[in-house]
């Protein structure tokens, strides 16, 4: 039972960040906004839609849908939520997720090569540029927690006894904040990429999918939200590991924590430069470093 | 060489009295003239006469407030190249293009020689829109990217094919014509003046006021009357409107392409309220309906007077705000600055006209160079010149416009007392047989130019249109030259050029 309740919280989760970026947009913006469950129905509304097809793409095209919603919903269930347990977990299960998700970023990459435009050329190429170099920084973080809580499984990782500890506390709040500026990467979202901007030459997810629509379509999207939650949790799970390890405090933690930020960082920044994405990205990656390397010290027990 | 001069409030002038001259002496004149960045040129084309094809070329020496006339002729069976001016002097490329492309006149050693708009009485019929000789480069690592024509969003048609090598533009075409309309065949089909003022408005829709204005001068030179002071008010405080409507709207379109949502709602809110404004007064949120040759059907009241005050001052004072906002924020200027550079000797070269020219460093300013209307007598203005010649710098000169020109609405309308006796507009008098009248206004993209000739019996037999976008486009080619491909959009709405305006 508490299996189950762990896969519904995520999918909660991943349902409700969307409409808390969407609001907090709307009140920065001083705008009425749109309804809280607007992005469900336009997905509802793309599931009741035919897919059509174009005679330049292959089967690569028609599969590559599935092949991300699936890694992303198999991502999610290796995702614990506080104190519940997830579906899948083993140990190592944390490089298994890393590279669960970067098959769902191959395979849509492939997609978009199949079909011969040139915009999602780009975009194809964009995304593997960018999925690489975040990639160290996805690792290094997992790393930091491996090496600092003796386990490599997501699960394990964040159970902690209930006593405070510094050094524990500072180390899952660097890992708590890498996390959620991965997800600023993953998910696509200002400054990196912006996904309501409409022009197709600085798109970089988006564009990927402009030649899905209807049932292909959602399914991407609601593979992009699954995503989303699953960094947004970890982030989430670092935080909660260090005051409060409940359920209860992580999910509205989870949707709070990247609703919030990506909502204010859109409401306020502009997008970078598309050539200042790799300084902003391979930064990222050396930020976690950094993290492994504090995280390191900290383990020796060395005073501070 | 001998010029017939004149300058921008002089009324028609009789055909006869332009002097006709030999092609290969006003090519050696031009020669020397257009490399000094006082001259350019306003007007160059071609109309049939009687059997012969005469061209006409306006001149434009803004350091001497004048513009110079000066004509010279073809016979019909003459197959004798003429040697390009384009090749000396890339802003003629324009003009040359096009009277190649309607009369079949060949320019030697011309290095650009495409089709401008493809009109359906073109000379070569085998040179449509789907076979555009696009320019192309090989290599194994250039790709090609094709835009439009059809654009994804809700604006106009337009092809760019870019050669890229990844990331970076090497070289960007533009090609257009998708929406050509004949609109200069259209003014001499029809007597009626009204329809003409119509269609005057219709040239560019988001330069309503503009066109309409410099159809309303033209008009009234061709007619020997002088508009009065009251109506050049209404006509400068309406085309101030434009300026500001376009330019706030157009720093919001920036903020939205890099994706500032601040920005962004602050002046589509911004944009409203100035077009809300046109719209309190004479019914249409661009400014249709409002300018008419010598009269108005929508004089300004008292109250009219008012709103358009309270709702300016309003308008300018949080806008100032939002360009403070955009000149403090890092992420903004590490997008703006540095980004779709365009030098001032390549704007010169090129024949850059307005805001765009301003922006990088050219003075090309019809208020200051050729006054007209209140900018004649009643406002010095003072043109707002930028150097860096980027995205930044024609968003400031944008965002100083916008105060400026809230500015000159304020002194124009302070004071000014609504007058009773408005006349209505005129649509019957006689224009003057065999003249040329030309007319030169600064709509808010740049230097919008008019000619009318009309024949023996005071109908107009010609009329050319020049919108600031054919100069411009080019600018914009130049601009994303070694630029990202994803920054072409900000380069591209810092210019914010027209299609229609350009096909005509």
């Amino acid at each position: 039972m508490a299996i189950l309740l762990n896969t519904l919280l995520m999918i909660v989760v991943a349902l409700l960040i969307t409409g808390v970026i969407n609001r907090t947009r709307a009140v920065m913006a001083g705008r009425k906004g749109l309804p809280f469950f607007q992005h469900i129905y336009n997905v509802r509304l793309l599931l009741c839609k035919d897919s059509v097809y174009s005679h330049t793409t292959t089967i690569l095209f028609r599969v590559a849908p599935a092949v991300y919603l699936a890694a992303a919903v198999v991502a999610i269930l290796m995702i614990p939520v506080a104190d519940l347990y997830p579906i899948i977990s083993f140990e190592g299960d944390i490089i298994c997720l890393a590279y669960t998700l970067a098959l769902a970023r191959v395979a849509i990459i492939l997609a978009a090569m199949d079909t011969g435009s040139s915009f999602e050329g780009m975009g194809a190429a964009r995304e593997a540029l960018y999925g690489a170099l975040i990639e160290p920084a996805l690792l290094m973080g997992f790393a930091t927690l491996a090496m600092f809580c003796g386990y490599t499984s997501l699960a394990d990782i964040f159970e902690h006894e209930q006593s405070f500890d510094l050094h524990y506390t500072i180390v899952m709040f660097l890992v708590a904040y890498l996390f959620v500026t991965i997800t600023f990467v993953e998910s696509g979202r200002v400054p990196v990429d912006d996904p309501r901007t409409h022009l197709e030459l600085t798109m970089i997810h988006e564009v990927m999918c402009l030649d899905y629509c209807g049932m292909d379509l959602a399914m991407i999207q609601i593979a992009g939200w699954l995503k989303t939650a699953c960094f947004s949790m970890i982030a989430a799970n670092a935080i909660a590991a260090t005051c409060c390890f409940h359920w209860w405090f992580a999910v509205p933690l989870a949707i709070l924590l990247t609703g919030l930020s990506v909502g204010f960082v859109e409401s306020t920044q502009a997008r970078n430069k598309l050539s200042r994405n790799t300084t902003f990205v391979v930064t990222i990656s050396a930020l976690a470093a950094l993290i492994f390397f504090i995280g390191y010290l900290l383990q020796l027990n060395i005073n501070i | 060489m001998n010029y017939h001069i004149v300058d921008n409030l002089t009324s028609a002038i009789r055909l006869q009295d332009i002097p006709q001259v030999e092609y290969a002496a006003l090519y050696e004149d031009l020669k020397v003239r257009l490399a000094q960045e006082r001259y350019h040129v306003a007007h160059y084309f071609a109309t049939p006469e009687q059997n012969r094809l005469r061209f006409y070329i306006i001149v434009l020496d803004d350091a001497d407030h004048k513009a110079m006339l000066a004509s010279f002729a073809m016979e019909y069976y003459d197959d004798v190249a003429l040697p390009s001016l384009t090749a000396l002097h890339p802003a003629m490329h324009i003009f040359e293009r096009e009277i190649t492309e309607l009369y079949n006149v060949e320019f030697d050693s011309m290095p650009w020689n495409k089709p401008v708009r493809f009109p359906f009485d073109r000379r070569n019929r085998n040179s449509t829109i789907d076979t555009y000789p696009f320019y192309s480069i090989e290599g194994d690592s250039l790709h090609e990217v094709n835009v439009g024509p059809i654009h994804a969003g809700i604006i106009e048609p337009g092809a760019f094919r870019f050669v890229c090598n990844g990331e970076s533009v090497l070289h960007l075409e533009i090609a257009l014509g998708y929406q050509h309309r004949g609109v200069e065949q259209e003014f001499s089909a029809t007597d009626n003046r009204l329809r003409q003022t119509l269609l005057a408005e219709s040239i560019a829709g988001d330069s309503a006021v503009s066109h309409a204005t410099t159809f309303a001068h033209t008009i009234e030179k061709l007619s020997g009357k002088t508009p009065s002071e009251a109506l050049e008010t209404e006509r400068a405080v309406a085309l101030e409107l434009e300026r500001m409507a376009l330019h706030i709207a157009d720093t919001g379109a920036l903020s939205t392409d890099v994706g500032y949502q601040l920005g962004q709602v602050a002046c589509e809110a911004l944009r409203t309220m100035t077009i809300n404004t046109t719209q309190a007064w004479c019914g249409n949120r661009f400014g249709k309906g409002l300018i008419r040759p010598s009269g108005s059907n929508k004089p300004l009241t008292a109250a009219k007077r008012d709103m358009i005050l309270k709702n300016v001052e309003e308008i300018a004072r949080r806008y100032d705000e939002v360009k403070e906002d955009i000149k403090s924020s890092p992420t903004l200027l590490a997008r703006f600055e540095q980004c779709g550079i365009v030098a001032k000797s390549d704007m010169q070269r090129i024949g850059g006209v307005g805001m765009a020219a301003r922006a990088s460093g050219l003075t090309r300013d019809i208020r200051t160079s050729h006054p007209y209307g209140v900018f004649a007598d009643k406002i010095r203005h003072e043109s707002i010149i930028k150097r860096q010649g980027d995205v930044m710098s024609r968003l400031t000169v944008r965002c100083n416009e916008v105060l400026q020109s809230a500015k000159y609405i304020g002194e124009l309308l302070e004071g000014y007392t609504p007058t009773e006796s408005m006349p209505r507009p005129d649509y019957e008098t006689a224009l003057a047989p065999d003249s040329l009248a030309f007319s030169l206004v600064e709509g808010w993209r740049g230097e919008i130019c008019h000619v009318a000739i009309t024949d023996s019996e005071g109908k107009i037999a010609t009329y050319k249109v020049k919108d600031p976008s054919l100069h411009n486009w080019l600018a914009l080619a130049l601009a994303v030259r070694g630029e990202g491909i994803s920054d072409f959009p900000i380069c591209n709405k810092s210019f914010n050029l027209s299609y229609c305006g350009y096909d005509l």
